[in-house]
Protein backbone atom coordinates (compact mmCIF):
# COMPACT_ATOMS: atom_id res chain seq x y z
CA UNK A 1 0.00 0.00 0.00
CA UNK A 2 1.36 3.48 -0.50
CA UNK A 3 1.38 5.82 1.60
CA UNK A 4 2.49 9.32 0.07
CA UNK A 5 3.78 11.95 2.88
CA UNK A 6 6.44 14.56 3.58
CA UNK A 7 9.79 14.27 5.33
CA UNK A 8 10.98 17.72 6.32
CA UNK A 9 14.49 17.95 7.60
CA UNK A 10 14.71 20.41 10.47
CA UNK A 11 18.11 20.42 10.74
CA UNK A 12 18.11 22.37 6.75
CA UNK A 13 15.05 24.30 6.88
CA UNK A 14 16.02 28.22 7.62
CA UNK A 15 12.33 29.54 8.12
CA UNK A 16 12.31 31.71 4.82
CA UNK A 17 8.61 30.34 4.17
CA UNK A 18 9.16 29.96 0.77
CA UNK A 19 6.76 26.57 1.01
CA UNK A 20 4.00 28.95 3.03
CA UNK A 21 3.55 31.35 -0.05
CA UNK A 22 4.09 28.50 -3.24
CA UNK A 23 1.46 26.48 -1.24
CA UNK A 24 -0.75 28.94 -1.33
CA UNK A 25 -0.47 30.13 -4.57
CA UNK A 26 -0.73 27.27 -5.99
CA UNK A 27 -3.53 25.72 -3.59
CA UNK A 28 -5.42 29.29 -4.31
CA UNK A 29 -5.84 28.78 -7.44
CA UNK A 30 -6.02 24.98 -7.45
CA UNK A 31 -8.63 22.32 -7.38
CA UNK A 32 -8.16 23.02 -3.28
CA UNK A 33 -8.70 26.72 -3.83
CA UNK A 34 -9.67 29.78 -3.32
CA UNK A 35 -7.98 30.23 -0.25
CA UNK A 36 -9.53 33.43 0.91
CA UNK A 37 -8.41 36.37 2.85
CA UNK A 38 -10.21 39.35 4.71
CA UNK A 39 -8.62 42.38 6.04
CA UNK A 40 -5.66 41.95 3.33
CA UNK A 41 -4.35 45.40 3.98
CA UNK A 42 -6.33 46.52 7.06
CA UNK A 43 -6.62 45.80 11.00
CA UNK A 44 -6.67 42.37 11.81
CA UNK A 45 -5.36 40.68 8.47
CA UNK A 46 -6.34 36.59 7.99
CA UNK A 47 -6.66 34.33 5.92
CA UNK A 48 -6.37 30.40 5.13
CA UNK A 49 -3.18 28.88 4.65
CA UNK A 50 -2.85 24.78 4.30
CA UNK A 51 0.93 25.37 5.73
CA UNK A 52 2.66 27.36 8.35
CA UNK A 53 6.40 27.80 9.55
CA UNK A 54 6.28 28.33 13.36
CA UNK A 55 9.15 29.19 14.78
CA UNK A 56 11.06 27.80 18.77
CA UNK A 57 13.78 28.47 20.57
CA UNK A 58 14.94 25.40 22.31
CA UNK A 59 17.48 25.58 25.42
CA UNK A 60 18.65 28.97 27.61
CA UNK A 61 20.71 31.55 26.53
CA UNK A 62 23.41 31.57 25.24
CA UNK A 63 23.11 27.74 24.51
CA UNK A 64 20.06 28.32 22.18
CA UNK A 65 18.88 26.59 19.21
CA UNK A 66 16.17 28.31 17.11
CA UNK A 67 14.37 25.71 15.31
CA UNK A 68 12.00 26.78 12.51
CA UNK A 69 8.88 24.52 12.08
CA UNK A 70 6.90 23.88 9.11
CA UNK A 71 3.36 22.87 9.86
CA UNK A 72 0.86 21.18 7.64
CA UNK A 73 -1.20 18.38 7.55
CA UNK A 74 0.50 15.12 8.36
CA UNK A 75 -1.39 12.84 6.58
CA UNK A 76 -1.91 10.33 9.93
CA UNK A 77 -2.24 6.76 8.93
CA UNK A 78 -4.89 6.65 11.56
CA UNK A 79 -6.58 10.23 11.15
CA UNK A 80 -8.91 11.32 13.83
CA UNK A 81 -10.42 13.88 12.15
CA UNK A 82 -12.11 10.79 9.84
CA UNK A 83 -13.97 8.92 11.72
CA UNK A 84 -15.75 12.07 13.24
CA UNK A 85 -17.15 13.61 10.16
CA UNK A 86 -21.00 13.18 9.80
CA UNK A 87 -21.31 13.77 6.29
CA UNK A 88 -18.09 11.39 4.81
CA UNK A 89 -16.47 14.77 3.33
CA UNK A 90 -13.30 13.91 5.52
CA UNK A 91 -11.82 10.98 3.63
CA UNK A 92 -8.36 8.94 3.41
CA UNK A 93 -8.05 7.76 -0.05
CA UNK A 94 -6.78 4.43 0.08
CA UNK A 95 -5.02 4.31 -3.19
CA UNK A 96 -1.95 6.77 -1.99
CA UNK A 97 -2.97 7.98 1.79
CA UNK A 98 -4.08 10.82 1.02
CA UNK A 99 -6.25 12.65 3.71
CA UNK A 100 -8.73 14.86 1.69
CA UNK A 101 -11.90 17.20 2.11
CA UNK A 102 -14.35 16.97 -0.47
CA UNK A 103 -15.61 20.51 -0.24
CA UNK A 104 -19.44 19.49 -1.94
CA UNK A 105 -19.90 17.51 0.87
CA UNK A 106 -18.41 19.59 3.91
CA UNK A 107 -20.95 21.36 6.04
CA UNK A 108 -18.89 23.53 8.00
CA UNK A 109 -19.44 22.41 11.51
CA UNK A 110 -15.72 22.22 12.53
CA UNK A 111 -15.57 18.67 13.89
CA UNK A 112 -12.74 17.34 12.26
CA UNK A 113 -10.54 20.10 13.21
CA UNK A 114 -11.65 19.71 16.66
CA UNK A 115 -10.70 15.84 16.40
CA UNK A 116 -7.17 16.90 15.27
CA UNK A 117 -4.51 17.32 17.72
CA UNK A 118 -2.46 18.96 15.32
CA UNK A 119 -4.26 22.34 14.28
CA UNK A 120 -3.65 21.89 11.06
CA UNK A 121 -7.29 22.27 9.30
CA UNK A 122 -8.51 25.95 8.93
CA UNK A 123 -12.14 26.85 8.03
CA UNK A 124 -12.23 28.74 4.98
CA UNK A 125 -13.97 31.73 6.34
CA UNK A 126 -15.72 32.22 2.85
CA UNK A 127 -15.97 28.79 1.31
CA UNK A 128 -17.63 28.27 4.72
CA UNK A 129 -15.80 24.40 4.51
CA UNK A 130 -12.61 22.73 6.11
CA UNK A 131 -9.75 23.05 4.03
CA UNK A 132 -6.93 21.23 4.36
CA UNK A 133 -3.17 19.99 2.88
CA UNK A 134 -4.16 18.11 -0.03
CA UNK A 135 -0.29 17.00 -0.77
CA UNK A 136 -0.83 19.05 -4.13
CA UNK A 137 -3.33 16.41 -5.48
CA UNK A 138 -4.27 18.19 -8.55
CA UNK A 139 -0.40 17.91 -9.30
CA UNK A 140 1.40 14.89 -8.42
CA UNK A 141 -0.72 13.02 -10.61
CA UNK A 142 -1.16 15.80 -13.50
CA UNK A 143 0.96 13.92 -16.53
CA UNK A 144 0.70 17.11 -18.61
CA UNK A 145 3.30 18.49 -15.89
CA UNK A 146 7.51 17.23 -16.67
CA UNK A 147 8.40 14.51 -14.56
CA UNK A 148 10.49 16.49 -12.13
CA UNK A 149 7.77 18.68 -11.75
CA UNK A 150 5.29 16.37 -10.14
CA UNK A 151 5.80 16.95 -6.62
CA UNK A 152 3.68 19.16 -4.10
CA UNK A 153 4.16 23.39 -4.59
CA UNK A 154 6.01 23.12 -1.20
CA UNK A 155 8.74 21.11 -1.76
CA UNK A 156 9.49 22.22 -5.76
CA UNK A 157 9.67 25.84 -3.49
CA UNK A 158 12.40 24.98 -0.95
CA UNK A 159 15.40 26.41 -1.54
CA UNK A 160 17.24 24.23 1.34
CA UNK A 161 15.35 20.85 0.12
CA UNK A 162 14.16 21.30 3.52
CA UNK A 163 11.23 18.55 2.33
CA UNK A 164 11.10 15.53 0.95
CA UNK A 165 8.15 14.24 -0.80
CA UNK A 166 7.88 9.93 -1.33
CA UNK A 167 5.88 6.81 -0.55
CA UNK A 168 6.76 5.79 3.31
CA UNK A 169 5.72 2.65 2.82
CA UNK A 170 8.60 1.65 -0.17
CA UNK A 171 11.34 0.84 2.09
CA UNK A 172 13.54 1.74 -1.36
CA UNK A 173 12.05 5.52 -1.45
CA UNK A 174 14.15 8.53 -0.74
CA UNK A 175 11.90 9.78 2.05
CA UNK A 176 12.29 5.77 3.97
CA UNK A 177 15.82 5.73 3.66
CA UNK A 178 15.87 9.65 4.99
CA UNK A 179 13.43 8.94 8.26
CA UNK A 180 15.67 5.63 8.44
CA UNK A 181 19.21 6.68 8.46
CA UNK A 182 18.40 10.33 10.27
CA UNK A 183 16.22 9.31 12.79
CA UNK A 184 12.99 10.70 11.40
CA UNK A 185 9.88 10.85 13.89
CA UNK A 186 6.12 11.43 14.08
CA UNK A 187 4.55 14.36 15.92
CA UNK A 188 2.50 14.11 19.21
CA UNK A 189 3.12 10.24 19.45
CA UNK A 190 1.39 10.03 22.06
CA UNK A 191 -2.43 10.18 20.73
CA UNK A 192 -1.73 7.17 18.13
CA UNK A 193 -2.33 8.96 15.35
CA UNK A 194 0.45 7.31 13.12
CA UNK A 195 1.49 10.88 11.40
CA UNK A 196 2.41 9.90 7.95
CA UNK A 197 4.26 12.98 7.70
CA UNK A 198 7.64 12.89 9.22
CA UNK A 199 10.52 15.45 10.80
CA UNK A 200 13.86 14.75 10.86
CA UNK A 201 15.90 16.40 13.79
CA UNK A 202 18.37 18.80 14.19
CA UNK A 203 21.77 17.01 14.28
CA UNK A 204 25.69 18.75 15.26
CA UNK A 205 27.26 19.21 11.82
CA UNK A 206 30.55 17.97 12.04
CA UNK A 207 33.43 16.87 9.64
CA UNK A 208 36.86 15.46 10.62
CA UNK A 209 39.84 17.57 9.06
CA UNK A 210 43.24 15.81 8.50
CA UNK A 211 46.28 17.39 9.34
CA UNK A 212 47.42 17.01 5.36
CA UNK A 213 44.27 18.67 4.11
CA UNK A 214 45.11 21.89 5.73
CA UNK A 215 48.83 21.62 4.13
CA UNK A 216 48.74 21.67 0.43
CA UNK A 217 51.66 19.02 -0.97
CA UNK A 218 52.37 19.12 -4.49
CA UNK A 219 53.05 15.65 -5.89
CA UNK A 220 53.06 14.00 -2.61
CA UNK A 221 54.02 10.37 -4.45
CA UNK A 222 56.46 12.15 -6.35
CA UNK A 223 55.29 9.98 -9.41
CA UNK A 224 54.74 12.44 -12.39
CA UNK A 225 57.94 15.39 -11.65
CA UNK A 226 58.10 17.73 -14.19
CA UNK A 227 60.26 16.73 -16.71
CA UNK A 228 62.93 19.21 -18.41
CA UNK A 229 62.35 20.89 -21.54
CA UNK A 230 64.70 19.75 -24.65
CA UNK A 231 66.69 22.67 -25.94
CA UNK A 232 66.41 23.77 -29.55
CA UNK A 233 69.39 21.71 -30.69
CA UNK A 234 68.12 18.55 -29.09
CA UNK A 235 66.38 15.81 -30.61
CA UNK A 236 62.80 16.28 -29.65
CA UNK A 237 60.41 13.00 -28.77
CA UNK A 238 59.73 12.06 -32.35
CA UNK A 239 63.52 11.75 -32.58
CA UNK A 240 64.27 8.94 -30.22
CA UNK A 241 61.67 6.56 -29.98
CA UNK A 242 61.43 4.08 -31.94
CA UNK A 243 57.30 3.71 -32.98
CA UNK B 1 -12.18 25.66 23.21
CA UNK B 2 -13.74 28.58 22.52
CA UNK B 3 -17.55 28.12 23.54
CA UNK B 4 -20.06 28.32 20.76
CA UNK B 5 -23.57 29.81 21.65
CA UNK B 6 -25.32 27.34 19.27
CA UNK B 7 -23.87 24.71 20.74
CA UNK B 8 -24.47 25.49 24.54
CA UNK B 9 -28.01 26.28 23.30
CA UNK B 10 -27.84 22.81 21.16
CA UNK B 11 -27.31 20.62 24.43
CA UNK B 12 -29.27 22.48 27.62
CA UNK B 13 -32.58 22.49 25.53
CA UNK B 14 -32.22 19.39 24.17
CA UNK B 15 -31.61 18.18 27.81
CA UNK B 16 -34.47 19.65 29.11
CA UNK B 17 -36.68 18.44 26.67
CA UNK B 18 -35.32 15.02 27.41
CA UNK B 19 -35.63 15.31 30.81
CA UNK B 20 -39.02 16.85 30.71
CA UNK B 21 -40.50 13.70 28.72
CA UNK B 22 -38.36 11.53 30.98
CA UNK B 23 -40.67 13.38 33.96
CA UNK B 24 -43.75 12.77 32.02
CA UNK B 25 -43.34 9.39 31.12
CA UNK B 26 -42.32 8.59 34.91
CA UNK B 27 -45.31 10.07 36.26
CA UNK B 28 -47.16 7.64 33.48
CA UNK B 29 -45.18 4.67 34.67
CA UNK B 30 -46.21 5.35 38.48
CA UNK B 31 -49.51 6.64 37.81
CA UNK B 32 -49.97 2.96 35.59
CA UNK B 33 -48.62 0.94 38.57
CA UNK B 34 -51.62 2.72 41.04
CA UNK B 35 -49.29 5.12 43.04
CA UNK B 36 -50.38 8.14 42.22
CA UNK B 37 -53.61 9.68 40.76
CA UNK B 38 -53.65 9.75 36.63
CA UNK B 39 -52.62 13.14 35.66
CA UNK B 40 -55.57 14.65 33.81
CA UNK B 41 -53.78 14.45 29.64
CA UNK B 42 -53.23 18.05 29.77
CA UNK B 43 -50.01 17.81 31.32
CA UNK B 44 -49.13 15.11 28.93
CA UNK B 45 -50.54 16.92 25.90
CA UNK B 46 -48.81 20.40 27.09
CA UNK B 47 -45.50 18.30 28.37
CA UNK B 48 -45.05 17.07 25.01
CA UNK B 49 -45.75 20.21 23.15
CA UNK B 50 -43.28 21.92 25.52
CA UNK B 51 -40.85 19.07 25.50
CA UNK B 52 -41.00 19.44 21.41
CA UNK B 53 -40.79 23.15 21.46
CA UNK B 54 -37.21 22.62 23.38
CA UNK B 55 -35.61 20.23 21.28
CA UNK B 56 -37.01 21.59 17.93
CA UNK B 57 -35.14 25.11 19.12
CA UNK B 58 -32.04 23.02 20.47
CA UNK B 59 -32.51 21.49 16.79
CA UNK B 60 -32.69 25.16 14.90
CA UNK B 61 -29.77 26.70 17.62
CA UNK B 62 -27.74 23.41 15.84
CA UNK B 63 -27.74 24.87 12.14
CA UNK B 64 -26.06 28.29 13.57
CA UNK B 65 -23.05 26.10 14.05
CA UNK B 66 -22.56 24.87 10.75
CA UNK B 67 -21.01 27.16 7.86
CA UNK B 68 -23.09 25.51 5.18
CA UNK B 69 -27.09 25.16 6.89
CA UNK B 70 -28.01 24.04 3.17
CA UNK B 71 -26.03 20.33 3.35
CA UNK B 72 -26.85 19.69 7.29
CA UNK B 73 -29.03 16.58 5.49
CA UNK B 74 -25.77 15.09 4.05
CA UNK B 75 -25.12 14.67 8.22
CA UNK B 76 -26.67 11.52 8.62
CA UNK B 77 -24.64 9.78 6.65
CA UNK B 78 -21.49 8.72 8.41
CA UNK B 79 -23.52 6.66 11.56
CA UNK B 80 -20.91 4.19 11.67
CA UNK B 81 -18.54 6.01 13.12
CA UNK B 82 -19.57 10.09 13.79
CA UNK B 83 -21.29 10.66 17.31
CA UNK B 84 -22.46 12.86 15.46
CA UNK B 85 -24.10 11.60 12.60
CA UNK B 86 -25.91 9.08 15.37
CA UNK B 87 -27.00 12.60 17.24
CA UNK B 88 -28.53 13.83 13.91
CA UNK B 89 -30.43 10.89 13.38
CA UNK B 90 -31.29 10.39 17.22
CA UNK B 91 -32.82 13.61 17.84
CA UNK B 92 -35.59 13.61 14.83
CA UNK B 93 -36.24 9.92 15.71
CA UNK B 94 -37.05 11.29 19.31
CA UNK B 95 -38.61 14.25 18.21
CA UNK B 96 -40.91 11.80 16.31
CA UNK B 97 -41.57 9.86 19.39
CA UNK B 98 -42.09 12.88 21.39
CA UNK B 99 -45.28 14.25 19.28
CA UNK B 100 -46.71 10.43 18.19
CA UNK B 101 -46.75 10.15 22.46
CA UNK B 102 -48.41 13.90 22.63
CA UNK B 103 -51.17 12.76 19.64
CA UNK B 104 -51.98 9.53 21.87
CA UNK B 105 -52.53 11.54 24.42
CA UNK B 106 -54.28 14.14 22.89
CA UNK B 107 -56.67 11.25 21.40
CA UNK B 108 -56.56 9.42 24.78
CA UNK B 109 -56.01 6.16 22.31
CA UNK B 110 -55.45 4.14 25.46
CA UNK B 111 -52.91 3.68 28.18
CA UNK B 112 -51.32 0.60 26.48
CA UNK B 113 -50.43 2.22 23.12
CA UNK B 114 -49.37 5.16 24.94
CA UNK B 115 -46.74 3.32 27.63
CA UNK B 116 -45.48 1.48 24.70
CA UNK B 117 -44.91 4.42 22.58
CA UNK B 118 -42.90 5.81 25.81
CA UNK B 119 -40.80 2.95 26.60
CA UNK B 120 -39.58 3.92 22.87
CA UNK B 121 -39.04 7.51 23.47
CA UNK B 122 -37.22 6.33 26.64
CA UNK B 123 -34.69 4.44 24.49
CA UNK B 124 -34.63 7.23 22.07
CA UNK B 125 -34.19 9.85 24.78
CA UNK B 126 -31.19 7.78 26.85
CA UNK B 127 -29.91 6.82 23.02
CA UNK B 128 -29.93 10.56 22.46
CA UNK B 129 -27.67 11.82 25.56
CA UNK B 130 -25.35 9.26 24.85
CA UNK B 131 -24.59 10.41 21.61
CA UNK B 132 -24.67 14.49 22.24
CA UNK B 133 -22.37 13.23 25.27
CA UNK B 134 -20.09 11.14 22.94
CA UNK B 135 -19.69 13.60 20.30
CA UNK B 136 -17.55 15.22 23.30
CA UNK B 137 -15.72 12.30 24.94
CA UNK B 138 -15.20 10.23 22.34
CA UNK B 139 -12.47 13.00 21.51
CA UNK B 140 -9.48 11.32 23.51
CA UNK B 141 -6.51 14.87 23.23
CA UNK B 142 -9.81 16.40 24.60
CA UNK B 143 -8.86 15.33 28.08
CA UNK B 144 -11.42 17.48 30.26
CA UNK B 145 -13.80 15.67 28.20
CA UNK B 146 -12.31 12.28 27.54
CA UNK B 147 -14.35 10.65 30.75
CA UNK B 148 -17.87 8.69 31.34
CA UNK B 149 -18.20 11.39 33.51
CA UNK B 150 -19.16 13.59 30.31
CA UNK B 151 -22.12 11.22 29.26
CA UNK B 152 -23.04 10.92 33.35
CA UNK B 153 -23.44 14.39 33.22
CA UNK B 154 -25.00 15.31 30.45
CA UNK B 155 -27.68 12.38 31.10
CA UNK B 156 -27.92 13.89 35.10
CA UNK B 157 -28.02 17.68 34.28
CA UNK B 158 -29.97 16.86 31.30
CA UNK B 159 -33.15 14.89 33.52
CA UNK B 160 -32.80 17.41 36.60
CA UNK B 161 -33.60 20.18 34.30
CA UNK B 162 -36.24 18.55 32.43
CA UNK B 163 -38.14 17.57 35.87
CA UNK B 164 -37.50 20.96 37.46
CA UNK B 165 -39.56 22.25 34.30
CA UNK B 166 -42.22 19.75 34.77
CA UNK B 167 -42.67 20.52 38.49
CA UNK B 168 -44.76 24.22 37.10
CA UNK B 169 -46.38 22.43 34.60
CA UNK B 170 -47.58 19.74 37.05
CA UNK B 171 -48.40 22.15 39.52
CA UNK B 172 -50.75 23.50 35.92
CA UNK B 173 -52.45 21.16 34.98
CA UNK B 174 -52.03 17.67 37.49
CA UNK B 175 -51.00 19.64 40.78
CA UNK B 176 -51.96 15.89 42.46
CA UNK B 177 -47.85 15.08 41.02
CA UNK B 178 -46.24 18.60 41.78
CA UNK B 179 -44.87 17.45 45.07
CA UNK B 180 -43.13 14.37 43.67
CA UNK B 181 -41.58 15.64 40.77
CA UNK B 182 -40.04 18.67 42.97
CA UNK B 183 -38.37 15.68 45.21
CA UNK B 184 -37.44 13.74 42.14
CA UNK B 185 -36.34 17.10 40.68
CA UNK B 186 -34.18 17.93 44.30
CA UNK B 187 -32.86 14.38 44.39
CA UNK B 188 -31.55 14.03 40.26
CA UNK B 189 -30.51 17.65 40.87
CA UNK B 190 -28.37 16.49 44.04
CA UNK B 191 -26.83 13.92 41.76
CA UNK B 192 -26.76 16.30 39.13
CA UNK B 193 -24.34 18.71 41.12
CA UNK B 194 -22.10 15.58 42.78
CA UNK B 195 -21.21 14.12 39.12
CA UNK B 196 -20.15 17.88 38.12
CA UNK B 197 -18.27 18.23 41.31
CA UNK B 198 -16.38 14.87 40.20
CA UNK B 199 -15.76 15.92 37.02
CA UNK B 200 -14.60 19.64 38.22
CA UNK B 201 -12.02 17.39 41.01
CA UNK B 202 -11.21 15.12 37.93
CA UNK B 203 -9.75 17.75 35.69
CA UNK B 204 -8.26 20.06 38.12
CA UNK B 205 -6.03 17.27 38.61
CA UNK B 206 -5.27 15.94 34.84
CA UNK B 207 -1.85 16.77 33.42
CA UNK B 208 -2.08 17.15 29.54
CA UNK B 209 -0.32 14.50 27.72
CA UNK B 210 0.99 16.57 24.96
CA UNK B 211 4.25 19.24 25.81
CA UNK B 212 6.01 21.31 23.66
CA UNK B 213 8.48 18.15 23.45
CA UNK B 214 6.15 15.94 22.05
CA UNK B 215 4.69 19.06 19.82
CA UNK B 216 7.39 19.47 17.79
CA UNK B 217 9.55 16.34 18.55
CA UNK B 218 12.81 18.13 20.33
CA UNK B 219 13.90 16.76 23.71
CA UNK B 220 14.42 19.58 25.50
CA UNK B 221 12.99 20.38 28.91
CA UNK B 222 12.67 24.25 28.14
CA UNK B 223 11.21 25.53 24.43
CA UNK B 224 9.61 29.02 23.57
CA UNK B 225 7.71 29.59 20.76
CA UNK B 226 9.10 32.60 19.08
CA UNK B 227 7.01 32.71 16.06
CA UNK B 228 3.16 31.48 15.33
CA UNK B 229 4.09 32.15 11.63
CA UNK B 230 1.61 34.82 10.91
CA UNK B 231 0.76 38.37 12.82
CA UNK B 232 -3.08 38.46 12.42
CA UNK B 233 -5.03 35.93 13.88
CA UNK B 234 -6.37 32.47 11.67
CA UNK B 235 -8.97 29.98 12.81
CA UNK B 236 -6.56 28.04 14.83
CA UNK B 237 -6.09 31.18 17.09
CA UNK B 238 -9.87 31.75 17.03
CA UNK B 239 -11.69 28.64 17.50
CA UNK B 240 -9.71 27.06 20.14
CA UNK B 241 -9.55 29.62 22.47
CA UNK B 242 -12.08 31.16 24.96
CA UNK B 243 -10.51 34.54 25.19
CA UNK B 244 -11.45 35.56 28.60
CA UNK B 245 -9.20 35.81 31.34
CA UNK B 246 -8.99 33.03 34.42
CA UNK B 247 -11.03 35.57 36.60
CA UNK B 248 -14.04 35.55 33.73
CA UNK B 249 -13.80 31.79 33.63
CA UNK B 250 -13.39 31.13 37.26
CA UNK B 251 -16.09 33.19 37.73
CA UNK B 252 -18.97 31.37 35.39
CA UNK B 253 -17.80 28.69 37.51
CA UNK B 254 -18.40 29.72 40.65
CA UNK B 255 -21.90 31.24 38.97
CA UNK B 256 -22.94 27.44 37.62
CA UNK B 257 -21.77 25.91 40.79
CA UNK B 258 -24.66 28.29 42.76
CA UNK B 259 -27.14 28.32 39.97
CA UNK B 260 -27.58 24.41 38.60
CA UNK B 261 -28.51 23.27 41.78
CA UNK B 262 -28.37 25.50 45.21
CA UNK B 263 -30.67 28.22 44.06
CA UNK B 264 -33.74 25.93 42.16
CA UNK B 265 -32.97 23.57 45.22
CA UNK B 266 -33.85 26.69 47.34
CA UNK B 267 -36.63 27.89 45.09
CA UNK B 268 -38.26 24.26 45.15
CA UNK B 269 -37.54 23.54 48.70
CA UNK B 270 -40.02 26.55 49.58
CA UNK B 271 -42.40 26.85 47.45
CA UNK B 272 -45.84 26.64 47.89
CA UNK B 273 -46.36 24.87 44.75
CA UNK B 274 -47.16 27.86 43.16
CA UNK B 275 -46.27 27.25 39.49
CA UNK B 276 -44.55 30.92 39.03
CA UNK B 277 -42.32 30.32 41.91
CA UNK B 278 -41.40 26.91 40.18
CA UNK B 279 -40.94 28.03 36.94
CA UNK B 280 -38.17 30.58 38.65
CA UNK B 281 -36.89 27.39 39.81
CA UNK B 282 -36.22 26.38 36.32
CA UNK B 283 -35.07 29.53 35.21
CA UNK B 284 -32.55 29.85 37.39
CA UNK B 285 -31.54 26.39 37.26
CA UNK B 286 -31.46 26.67 32.69
CA UNK B 287 -29.02 29.75 33.22
CA UNK B 288 -26.83 27.56 35.27
CA UNK B 289 -26.62 25.27 32.60
CA UNK B 290 -26.12 27.83 30.25
CA UNK B 291 -23.18 28.77 32.04
CA UNK B 292 -22.28 25.11 33.33
CA UNK B 293 -21.81 24.02 29.18
CA UNK B 294 -20.19 27.59 28.91
CA UNK B 295 -17.41 26.60 31.10
CA UNK B 296 -17.79 22.40 30.06
CA UNK B 297 -16.61 24.25 26.26
CA UNK B 298 -14.30 26.28 27.86
CA UNK B 299 -12.47 24.58 30.54
CA UNK B 300 -11.23 21.72 27.50
CA UNK B 301 -7.37 22.84 26.66
CA UNK B 302 -6.92 21.76 22.88
CA UNK B 303 -2.93 20.21 22.49
CA UNK B 304 -2.59 22.15 19.05
CA UNK B 305 -2.95 25.36 21.64
CA UNK B 306 0.69 24.31 21.79
CA UNK B 307 1.61 25.98 18.37
CA UNK B 308 -0.27 29.01 19.09
CA UNK B 309 1.75 30.81 22.01
CA UNK B 310 3.29 33.01 20.75
CA UNK B 311 2.54 35.63 17.67
CA UNK B 312 6.20 36.75 16.84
Amino acid sequence: MTQLALVIDLNVCVGCHACVTSCKEWNTAGAAGPLTDQNSYAKDPTGTFLNRVQTFEVGEYPDTQTVHFPKSCLHCEDPPCVPVCPTGASYKRPEDGIVLVDYDKCIGCKYCAWACPYGVRELDQQQKVMTKCTLCVDRIYDATLPERDRKPACVLACPTNARLFGDIHDPASGVSAAIRENGGYALMPEWGTHPANHYLPRRKTQFRIHPDELKRIDNPLKVDGKLPKPAPGEPALDDVTSW
Amino acid sequence: MRPAWSVILLTTLIGAGQGLFLALYAIEVIAAAGVLATPGRMFYVAGAVLALALLAAGLLASFFHLGRPERAWRSSAKWRTSWLSREVIVLPAFMGAVFVYGVVHHLQAGERISLWIGAAGTVLCLALFVCTAMVYACLKFLQEWHTTLTPLNYFLLGTASGFTLATPLAALTAPGASKELAIAALALGALAYLGRLAALGRNARLRPKSTLATAIGVKHPRIVQKAQGFMGGSFNTREFFHGRTRETVRFVRWVFLALIFPAPALVLAFSDDTAVLLAVAFALQYAGLLAERWYFLAEANHPQNLYYQAIS
